[in-house]
């Protein structure tokens, strides 16, 4: 929607884009504050906006609780853990659904995506019952294969997504210059399939480190994430606002970055296409 | 080009995933399925292993599945309504030449990325709180009598404290769809003399339409699982007991496994009734 546009109205529009952006983002940029206070300065009344001692003392506080360091190793390992086993299972799918599509190929994605919408109390007992029977309860192991299972369908569905992209001539040019199956997905595919993956990836890592159902439900101490860690601090001895606010910034903060660089497929990962 | 060994292959190349997605879906609900029709309370050593429909006949009729189901209501249309109209708005507003565009947008976005637990008790204790939320202070600045958001308005703050997290979605998706209308249209409207609430009324809004039915399909899908919001902030309590939430507290907390089955599978079933719709769009959409 390119039309002539006055400076002042550039201005205006700014101006009002600023500050309701701003207002958005206040919370976070809140708690990034508080992060930084001392406790009494955290609740003091009046609010205090930036003129006070910036200190490091919360940050240290929260990594020297005991159980930070655990958390924060569990969400890595269960949020990288699960997008690795997600890939190589998706990969292989969403290849041959896009470069080899039979009759059902669009049945499959579709069933696929129906298994995704399935609320996840209606599963609730049986995953926690198996999971007592397989004596694999607050495992990380655990976290990893159900955390891969309900985001399959989102890696399978924007790898698809990704390869149709990819143009079928190339690979029959390939094919007619003699390359093998094996080359062809090597030299050939791969280079082309690798942005698509990457984003992918980088999707689904953040999906699965904000994942709050079964991480806070299948999880006590030894495999609870990031997500179980921060929900220990709505108990009533846990009030204390900066080292919230701290262990909240190391909690996000990561994953605000990764967001930011993945704006773009968050569309096309979350809405199966259905919006281009 | 597909020869009937590349077939095969590709077979053998999908099987791992439908596999994997099979088990999944299948044996936990088959499993659910089985306990809602059996009297299963674990804690009292009950199991009697067929009771045909009374778990779900006391589930349906008990006042707390009626209010379960209001409160589903109103927090799903609350955040719908509050994301959908925010989220034109803010498209709208993203789609006008600006300085710091990238910047802007970046703001906007940042909330869909804070993990749930980390939003709902930011919101909790920093914004809410009665004694020393952010809140609180204003209300006392503008001379008033600082107010229990969760106590006293408690489906509303945790409506807030989802929309915030849910607006970026929308916005992203909706300014996606703003940005593929085309000009031309816009501006022989503007010519012909349309004024602005016009050419959003028949232009805009129409070319939206679509890109919000998604929006309201995947929201309404992800939002009556919402979960970890309601479980840190008021834990079920203030009438905030979603459809969600009781099926759990059934199943986890008085360990009635029958009953919450039962409940389980009416969630599934509300739950896929919204999935065809989405499944339909998007189907269509594979056909193009």
């Amino acid at each position: 929607m390119a039309r002539a546009i006055t400076t002042r109205k550039k201005v205006m529009w700014t101006a009002l884009s600023w500050g309701i952006g701003l207002l958005i983002f206040f919370p976070i940029l809140w708690t990034f504050l508080t992060s930084f206070k001392t406790e009494a300065t955290a609740i003091a009344d009046p609010p205090v906006w930036f003129a006070f001692d910036w200190t490091l003392e919360n940050y240290r506080a929260v990594q020297e609780r005991s159980n930070y360091p655990l958390a924060l190793t569990n969400s890595i390992i269960i949020a990288v853990g699960s997008t690795i086993l997600g890939i190589a299972i998706a990969v292989p799918a969403a290849w041959a659904m896009a470069f080899v599509p039979g009759r059902r190929t669009k049945d499959v994605l579709l069933w696929m995506l129906s298994t995704k919408m399935l609320p996840a109390v209606g599963v609730l007992y049986p995953l926690v019952l198996l999971a007592k029977w397989l004596g694999v309860m607050d495992s990380r192991i655990l976290l990893i294969v159900v955390l891969m299972l309900i985001n399959l369908p989102i890696i399978v569905w924007m790898l698809y997504t990704y390869f149709r992209e990819i143009p079928g001539e190339i690979l029959e040019a390939a094919r007619m210059d003699g390359a093998s199956l094996r080359n062809e997905i090597i030299y050939v595919l791969t280079p082309m399939a690798i942005p698509g993956i990457a984003s992918t990836i980088l999707l689904n890592i953040i999906l699965a480190w904000n994942e709050a159902f079964w991480t806070i439900l299948l999880t006590t101490v030894d495999a609870a994430p990031l997500t179980k860690f921060i929900a220990s601090f709505s108990a009533p001895e846990g009030l204390f606002y900066a080292k919230l606010s701290a262990a909240s910034m190391m909690a996000i903060a990561p994953i605000l970055v990764m967001g930011w660089f993945s704006q773009k497929q968050l569309v096309r990962g979350l809405t199966f296409g259905a919006v281009k | 080009m597909a020869t009937q060994h590349s077939r095969s292959a590709a077979r053998l190349m999908i099987a791992p995933a439908v596999f994997v997605l099979l088990v999944w879906m299948l044996i936990p609900l088959c499993m659910t399925l089985y306990f809602s029709f059996a009297d299963y309370r674990p804690m009292r050593a009950t199991f009697e292993p067929w009771i045909g429909f009374d778990n779900y006949v006391s589930f349906v009729t008990s006042s707390s599945f009626t209010n379960s189901v209001i409160t589903t209501l109103q927090m799903v249309g609350g955040i719908l309504c509050i994301t959908i109209a925010g989220g034109i708005a803010l498209a709208l507003l993203l789609d006008q030449p600006i300085f710091g565009q990238g910047v802007v947008r970046i703001l906007v976005i940042a909330p869909f990325f804070v993990m749930p637990t980390v939003s709902a008790l930011v919101w909790k204790n920093m914004f809410f709180n009665v004694d020393n939320g952010l809140f609180s202070y204003l209300y006392k600045a503008l001379g008033l009598q600082p107010y229990d958001f969760l106590s006293q308005a408690p489906v509303f703050s945790i409506v807030v404290i989802v929309a915030w997290q849910w607006l970026p979605f929308a916005t992203l998706i909706l300014l996606t769809a703003v940005q593929s209308l085309s000009s031309e249209q816009l501006e022989a409207a503007e010519m012909d003399g349309a004024p602005g609430w016009a050419r959003f009324w028949y232009i805009i809004l129409p070319h939206l339409s679509r890109a919000i039915t998604v929006v309201i399909l995947i929201q309404t899908i992800f939002l009556l699982s919402v979960f970890a919001e309601i479980f840190v902030t008021t834990n079920g309590a203030f009438g905030t007991r979603t459809l969600t939430y009781l099926v759990y507290q059934r199943v986890l907390e008085s360990q009635n496994i029958g009953l919450g089955s039962a409940g389980g599978i009416i969630a599934v079933i509300l739950a896929n009734i919204v999935a065809i719709f989405l499944m339909r769009i998007v189907g269509k959409n594979l056909d193009n």
